[in-house]
């Protein structure tokens, strides 16, 4: 009687796995538009060559906000601390430089990315135990006692006046760099390219669909026996060594590293970058990133207080009315569309 | 020896007051809904700026300014706890970070264009500046004073804590939220008028502490990150473990600064990301 009713769903098995299996492929497929972004990129970089500069940093913070995505918008992590990485990143490639004279570009990203995990693993293995206002304090507590150490010791790291003077060698030893920052885009395009299907891998994977799972139910995943701290840990670890890429990029592009790269401020930016796009679906960090930036460009020139408080006004209202509204907004637009 | 140590224990218990002050407002709002409120050091530095434009623009004396400005910023924050704040009770941290993050911005910025950026001071009366005569040594008058207001509000708070129904009331629902919620109190409420107090309080000491280390429109910022690593050590929502945790940062790093000057700010974080690390909840927090 019990094996009756059992058979018809043990051979519906295969075929819901099959199914399953079909759906998520299918949900990570690349999309022609996908393309639309790496386009935008190389367009930009013919439609406005001088301004390459600025496109680079664009690309860095893009770079930075998709590390945090990673964090906040997969594995639903909220730290206020993570420039820490940022930080560590552009200290690295900023000090082989000048203290070690080694000047190659990429073996600095890879030693960047490797501090910062490092850091990474460290300090997710402890924080990432706490939950609350207790990780939101630990969090900004060790980004600002990392600065504190910078301080600490001012003949190695520079103290407060940072380190200037980073110069990098030629780009596998053939491409130089000139004032506009053509090569410098370039770079930092084709880096964001690599990592970003780095990330858009590992999203889609099943590590991926476990840190969905605990983002939405953790005390579910742990009944499942998903091993949940190394799961946050490991993900902690990939973005700080993101991050730490972005740094690094930071550092090599701009020509110098000071303390301000941990500052309480770039934390914030680049979430307010992330909320501006979107979390959780990987293009936020692309679309948050290049409004920031141009906005920032643009509104800073008239004034900077202008700009903070558009900046300020644009997080109340995108908390207050889009992602928390206190009105239904379909319903209202029905009504109205209804002509009531 | 002995003269560094008592100035040392003197300058952080006057820190120390300065840290209960803004913070204990803080720690019962978020004990209460447990509403991450990053806004309240921007409300601190509204209540400092308010200060200055009373002494030095109306003529206000020192005193009645502190006064003025803890209960026209305890008003407004009423019109922002009504408008801002009242839909984020029980959202997501992230949701209740950005917004006060936000806010914390739009402030910094208002202040910044009204005021500029350099360092505002306010000029203190005849009595309140100067050094007193305690019988064994002399002590800065204005220090003693910030130790006075704080114990005089320290033993105010402790009465309306523990002795009147409205406390009894707000620590039943730091406790156990629902449940005194299903009893008929009405958390909201407690919500408000502690959100009220709380910011009231945070001006009063942004008030003091122009004194103590100059007014800029950072200060929203830089000082927030203090009263958060007190109400997080301290344990959200009670009056002793805030004060305790207010002493033990602001002697530790007061210590600290005057023993190793170079480490400057490094043991305050260290102190309270030991406790934090052994205590998740707080001294005296739960769970």
């Amino acid at each position: 009687m019990a094996a009756d009713s059992l058979t018809p769903a043990a051979a519906a098995l295969p075929q819901a796995r099959a199914r399953a299996a079909q759906f998520l492929a299918a949900r990570h497929r690349l999309r022609p538009i996908e393309a639309l972004p790496w386009l935008i990129a190389l367009a930009a970089f013919f439609i406005f060559p001088e301004r390459m500069m600025l496109g680079s940093q664009a690309l860095i913070m893009i770079l930075f906000a998709l590390s945090l995505d990673l964090i906040l918008g997969f594995a639903g992590i909220v730290t206020l601390g993570h420039a820490a990485f940022f930080g560590i990143g552009a200290y690295t490639a900023g000090l082989l430089i000048t203290r070690l004279q080694w000047t190659e570009p990429i073996t600095g990203l890879l030693c960047a990315a490797a501090c910062a995990a490092l850091g990474g693993v460290l300090t997710g293995w402890v924080l990432l135990r706490y939950r609350g206002l207790a990780l939101l304090v630990l969090t900004l507590s060790t980004t600002i006692m990392l600065q504190e150490i910078g301080n600490l010791v001012p003949d190695f790291t520079g103290g407060y006046d940072g380190i200037p003077g980073v110069t990098v060698a030629p780009l596998f030893g053939t491409f130089e760099y000139d004032l506009y920052g053509h090569t410098y885009y370039l770079y930092a395009l084709a880096v964001l390219f690599l990592l970003f299907f780095l990330v858009r891998r590992i999203v889609y994977s099943p590590f991926g669909q476990a840190l969905a799972g605990i983002r939405e139910n953790v005390a579910r995943m742990h009944a499942l026996g998903s091993p949940v701290h190394w799961r946050l840990v490991t993900t902690y670890a990939i973005a700080a060594a993101i991050a730490g890429v972005a740094g690094a990029l930071f550092a090599q592009t701009n020509g110098f590293v000071t303390l301000g790269v941990f500052d309480f401020e770039r934390s914030a930016g680049v979430m307010v970058m992330l909320i501006l796009g979107g979390t959780g679906w990987l293009y936020g960090a692309f679309i948050g990133a290049v409004l920031y930036m141009v906005r920032e460009n643009r509104l800073s020139a008239v004034s900077p207080e202008f700009w903070q408080f558009g900046l300020g006004a644009v997080l109340v209202i995108v908390v207050l009315l889009v992602r928390r509204p206190r009105w239904d907004w379909a319903k209202l637009w029905q009504r109205v569309a209804g002509g009531r | 020896m002995a003269n560094t140590a008592i100035s040392i224990l003197f300058d952080g218990v006057a820190y120390a007051m300065f840290l209960f002050i803004v913070s204990v407002g803080l720690s019962v709002t978020m004990g209460l809904m447990g509403f991450v409120n990053l806004a309240h050091g921007a409300f601190a530095m509204a209540g400092g700026y308010l200060v200055v434009t009373a002494t030095q623009t109306w003529g206000v004396p020192f005193p009645l300014a502190l006064v003025i400005a803890a209960v026209a910023i305890g008003a407004i924050s009423i019109v922002f706890e009504r408008t801002l704040y009242a839909g984020l009770y029980g959202a997501s941290e992230l949701d209740q970070v950005l917004m006060t993050i936000g806010l914390t911005f739009m402030m910094i910025a208002a202040i910044t264009y009204f005021y500029g950026p350099l360092p505002e001071h306010v000029r203190l009366p005849d009595y309140l500046t100067g050094e007193i005569n305690l019988g064994f040594r002399s002590f800065p008058t204005y220090r003693v004073f910030i130790i006075l207001i704080g114990a005089a509000l320290l033993a105010v708070l402790w009465y309306g804590f523990e002795r009147t129904s409205l406390g009894a009331n707000i620590r039943a629902a730091v406790d156990n939220a629902r449940m005194a919620q299903s009893i008929g109190i009405d958390v909201a409420r407690l919500f408000r008028i502690s959100f009220a107090l709380g910011s009231g309080l945070a001006a009063l000491g942004g008030g003091l502490a122009i004194q103590l280390f100059g007014l800029t429109p950072s200060f929203a910022i830089l000082y927030l990150v203090f009263f958060l690593l007190v109400v997080a050590a301290g344990g959200s929502g009670t009056l002793w473990g805030t004060l305790i945790a207010a002493l033990v940062l602001g002697i530790c790093d007061t210590a600290g600064k005057y023993l190793y000057a170079d480490a400057g700010g490094f043991f305050i974080y260290a102190v309270a990301v030991a406790i934090l690390l052994i205590k998740p909840a707080g001294l005296y927090g739960r769970g």
